[in-house]
């Protein structure tokens, strides 16, 4: 059946596309063929909007095994013969329709990366984010989300470590939900997406293919479609038992030595994974599209082609192998067939019923190959001059005591620790099973970023997911840097090492200049963060499109995944230990409280510059509490992010069932660690709730003081010392602000009430 | 004194309580595959954690049609001794190894934390080594673990010293505030009217390591494991 440029652009082509395929056919492609490029060429699949500002993404490192962007997954090098695997991944748009199934899917998604590399998922994170918690749609997304993200979790059977949930007005159509898995793997023993050995068999394993998740489908011609559009899913359903079982069928064909490559069915399903590896080494392959084990019957070529349906694996094997892997397959009880075989010349052909109906050479369709690839306009949008206009002094500072136009710093602190964005996620992480596979190390012993244990080693594998992008919307280059930043300061603030990361790059239209702008300005500000710590970027994912017509995009939300290793005897943790012990913010002070939750919540301004933040003095920052933890001289470590200094405090003297007596009397100085003389003139909530960047509590032994101080000396890092561990009351300035058991009932439970 | 851990399809804490007893008390383990039929001459059946078969019927409910169940039925019937986790406990529920079932959590969501137990009394191979009154800090990971069993079954059970771990604060107070999930009494794992039969919810592979910063399980292990040296002596 021909097609026509019409036809091209209901799939979501464009018209100089639809030149572009006829120019590589040599002719008209037919609707089936047309299909497979309108996935392939999809900006979900090609990156073809991002893909030149991707590669300006620091992605070398001498420990990567994998080239960014070229595996399912990012492979980092961490010694002791093992390779962590990790990837993180947006589930965006199927969870604000859907929000069980969306996020269900997107675990499952992210966790067929990793297996499909070879390796054991050991840990999954999460980065969510929702609109307003008191709007009932925004609750029953957050619900569906948790419960789908742990149903799927649980089930198959991976702790869920760490991770992170903000509120704000502008996710409210779209909230955005990001899924990070990471596995471990023996150097040497990775599979690879590819396929090579003319002749070699190509299997199709896990479950059957339905008509779930075809995405080209609701746009595709009436003609071709009446009687069958209606009843497609735009959503796929996730199914963690069968997730389970292909890991571990897929784990057990690694060592019979057959796998020549796998790849799972993910985004275009049987059309991306034969493609994309077949490009890979430049064969070409045959796929018999009847073969495929169906859930009903009377499915299309291009319906079997872009099916999107769940927990599918493809394998190429070396000839010999069949009866080996299919006795595997049969153990656990999982559906295949041989659907095709590995051909010469780079051109995949699919067959239905002997009929050929697709013959497309494999490279035109990857990314890196001949998928299209655009360099987008962008402009700095209206928004960031306002920004620029934002005038501290007009905010009233907070004190002691009411009046004088002052808040009280008792009642912000008590609104802050009970804010959704600060209070503990104890009601969503408490949904899933954090501690499977009994590796995670923070259970018992929290610290800022998550602890997997490596077992058979002295070390363990540090993870964290972080992003403010209210600071990436103020400023996205700044923001950008500082997400990097903060991912890295949990790993060192935990006694480890930043090795490297992924990210999961979530903004609005690229067609939109202001949205490309950012876009820009965020990968920027990462590259150079990346470059500073050292931790490339192993791969991730785009997200493009967050935004509805009835609103504005999202904030620009690039979220990074980073993985640390530490030596065990560094394991440093941020609960307040002892009566008695001495804190200390180390880190320099600033009159700032821009892109505050405090000045979003307390003041209700909504637009500010982006926190102070120095990338030199970040890093100087880090290696002071690396040298601080390896030299053994302090107790606990936790790093100031939303809510500031006092909610700092606050979560170390609640992790560790105690309180604090801090001043705010001005013992630092710009320039010494010591001189209490020449200090600056520091607000009051600045210092309290400033979320000014690169700022470290510490605590330490009393008897461990001179050394300390000694050690600080020796970085250019200010100090301050802020006053003492108490028993469980909350002192500043001499001012009693009640007992942190009044605190951590409010902040325990707050989430929890808020959803009711 | 060899133990086996059965693996049904699904199953997810096997590897953990493998781990546990090959690794940490130098048992000899092995694993038994959920078609099979042949207990390999193990003396001790573990039943681990997960989500068999997907559990997408009740809990346990299709497990207990595997062909190894019906060899672990007719060891139990023989006096082996049979212990089963989480899923494990539902899948003994189901068989009828163990009186009562586990219901949906009273909050009908699924909750891992975690949580105090202590045992009940000493007079069984499953709580000999934990000490009177001791509140043992295990987790739990379930969306189905309240315990209920009618009120005459109930009575018996306690009549029989058949509750061997009721939920309990840090301070071995079994009190209402203390119960996760709206289990029964409190409950949290029992045994069989024999004795041999043992099931529990927590988990106390998940407490058994210095890695892990809590070792409380160990002194449920230690009580399978070292009273079985004595008790074949």
């Amino acid at each position: 059946m021909p097609t026509t440029v019409e036809t091209a652009q209901e799939l979501g082509l464009r018209p100089e596309e639809f030149e572009k395929i006829k120019e590589i056919l040599g002719r008209v492609p037919n609707f089936c063929e047309l299909s497979v490029y309108s996935v392939m060429w999809s900006e979900h699949c090609s990156y073809k909007n991002s893909i030149i500002w991707l590669k300006t993404l620091p992605r070398e490192s001498d420990k990567m095994l994998a080239k960014a962007g070229e595996e399912n997954a990012g492979l980092i090098d961490i010694g002791d013969g093992l390779a962590c695997c990790f990837k993180i991944e947006s589930h965006n748009h199927p969870s604000a329709l859907e929000p069980y199934q969306g996020a269900a899917t997107g675990v499952g998604g992210i966790n067929r990366d990793i297996f499909s590399m070879g390796a054991r998922p050991i840990a999954q994170l999460n980065s969510l984010r929702f609109g307003n918690l008191k709007n009932d749609r925004t609750k029953w997304l957050v619900k569906g989300v948790v419960k789908g993200i742990g149903d799927y979790g649980n089930a198959f059977g991976i702790p869920t470590v760490g991770g992170e949930v903000y509120f704000d007005d502008c996710y409210e159509i779209n909230p955005l939900v990001n899924a990070m898995s990471v596995g471990i793997v023996e150097v040497g023993k990775t599979l690879s997406a590819t396929s090579t050995g003319v002749g070699n068999p190509v299997y199709i394993f896990g479950s059957s293919t339905g008509k779930d998740g075809i995405h080209g489908a609701a746009f595709a011609s009436k003609d071709i479609t009446e009687d069958s559009a209606k009843d497609l899913p735009s959503v796929q359903v996730g199914d963690p038992f069968w997730e389970k079982l292909i890991m571990e069928a897929t784990l057990e064909l690694i060592p019979t030595g057959g796998v020549i490559g796998l790849q799972d069915m993910g985004a275009a399903g049987i059309t991306c994974s034969t493609s994309e590896m077949s490009a890979k080494d430049g064969f070409g392959m045959d796929v018999w599209l009847d073969k495929v084990p169906m859930r009903q019957p009377g499915m299309k070529d291009w319906e079997i082609l872009l099916s999107e349906s769940q927990e599918r694996m493809l394998v190429v094997m070396e000839k010999g192998f069949e009866k080996k892997f299919e006795q595997i397959f049969e153990k656990w009880d999982l559906t295949y067939a041989q659907i095709g075989e590995v051909t010469e010349g780079g051109n995949v052909r699919y067959f239905m019923n002997g009929e050929l109906v697709g013959d497309i050479p494999a490279e035109s369709l990857a990314l890196g190959g001949g998928a299209p690839v655009y360099k987008r306009e962008y402009a700095e949008p209206a928004y960031v001059k306002e920004i620029a206009m934002f005038d501290m002094a007009a905010i009233a500072d907070s004190g002691w005591g009411e009046g004088r136009g002052k808040l009280e710093v008792g009642s912000v602190a008590r609104q802050l620790a009970a804010h959704p964005n600060i209070a503990s996620k104890r009601w969503v992480y408490r949904q899933y099973d954090s501690m499977v596979g009994t590796l995670n190390q923070s259970t018992n012993k929290p610290s800022d970023a998550a602890v997997v244990k490596l077992r058979g080693t002295d070390k363990s594998l540090l993870m964290t997911v972080d992003c403010n992008s209210r600071y990436v919307y103020a400023n996205p280059e700044q923001g950008a840097a500082i997400a990097v930043s903060e991912a890295a300061r949990n790993i060192v603030c935990s006694g480890g090492e930043p090795l490297g990361v992924t990210n999961c790059l979530n903004f609005g239209n690229p067609y939109n200049p202001g949205v490309y702008w950012q876009f820009v300005g965020a990968i920027n500000g990462m590259g150079k963060a990346c470059k500073k710590f050292g931790t490339p970027v192993t791969g991730g994912n785009v997200s493009f499109y967050n935004q509805s017509s009835d609103n504005d995009a999202v904030f620009p939300t690039p979220t990074i995944g980073m993985v640390g290793i530490m030596e065990s005897d560094n394991c440093m943790t941020l609960d307040f230990k002892n009566e008695g012990d001495l804190i200390y913010l180390l880190g320099h002070q600033k009159n700032d409280i821009a892109s505050s939750q405090y000045l979003v919540s307390v003041h209700g301004v909504q637009q500010s510059p982006c926190p102070y933040f120095d990338l030199e003095e970040e890093y100087s920052l880090q290696q002071a509490v690396k040298s601080l933890i390896q030299n053994k001289q302090i107790l606990s470590a936790h790093d100031c992010s939303e809510g500031g200094l006092f909610i700092a405090l606050l979560e170390s003297a609640m992790a560790g069932g105690k309180g604090f007596d801090a001043s705010t009397k001005l013992r630092m100085t710009e320039d010494g660690i010591w001189n209490m003389e020449n200090g600056i003139q520091m607000r009051k909530d600045s210092f309290l709730f400033g979320e000014a960047q690169s700022r470290v509590v510490v605590s330490i032994s009393p008897n461990q003081k001179e050394a300390f101080e000694a050690e600080m000396r020796e970085h250019d890092v200010p100090c301050v010392s802020l006053g003492s561990v108490t028993t469980g009351n909350i002192s500043i300035d001499g001012n009693e602000m009640g007992e942190v058991e009044e605190y951590s009932n409010s902040y325990e439970t707050a989430l929890e009430t808020a959803l009711a | 004194m060899k133990f086996g851990v059965v693996i049904f399809p699904g199953s997810n804490c096997d590897d953990d309580m493998l781990h546990v007893l090959g690794d940490t008390y130098s048992k000899p383990v092995t694993k038994l595959w959920h078609k099979d039929r042949d207990l390999q001459g193990c003396d001790f059946i573990v039943l681990p954690g997960g989500f068999s078969f997907g559990d997408y019927l009740r809990s346990g409910a299709l497990a207990r049609y595997s062909p190894i169940m019906e060899e672990v039925i007719d060891f139990a019937a023989n006096g082996g001794f049979v212990m089963g986790v989480c899923n494990g406990f539902q899948i003994l529920c189901e068989s009828g190894l163990l009186p009562g079932a586990l219901l949906r959590n009273e909050n009908r969501l699924f909750q891992c934390e975690n949580v105090h137990i202590k045992a009940e009394h000493a007079n069984s191979r499953f709580t000999a080594h934990v000490p009177a009154g001791k509140a043992l800090k295990i987790p739990i990971a379930h969306g189905e673990g309240r315990y209920h069993a009618d009120a005459a079954t109930l009575n018996a059970m306690n009549k029989n010293g058949q509750i061997l771990y009721r939920y309990c604060n840090e301070n071995g107070e079994v009190t209402p505030k203390a119960n996760p999930n709206g289990s029964l009494e409190n409950i949290a794992g029992v045994c069989n009217e024999a004795g041999n039969v043992f099931g529990m919810m927590p988990h106390p592979e998940r407490a058994a390591s210095e890695d892990l910063s809590n070792t409380d399980g160990r002194y449920i292990f230690d009580s399978l494991v070292y009273l079985g040296v004595i008790m074949e002596k």
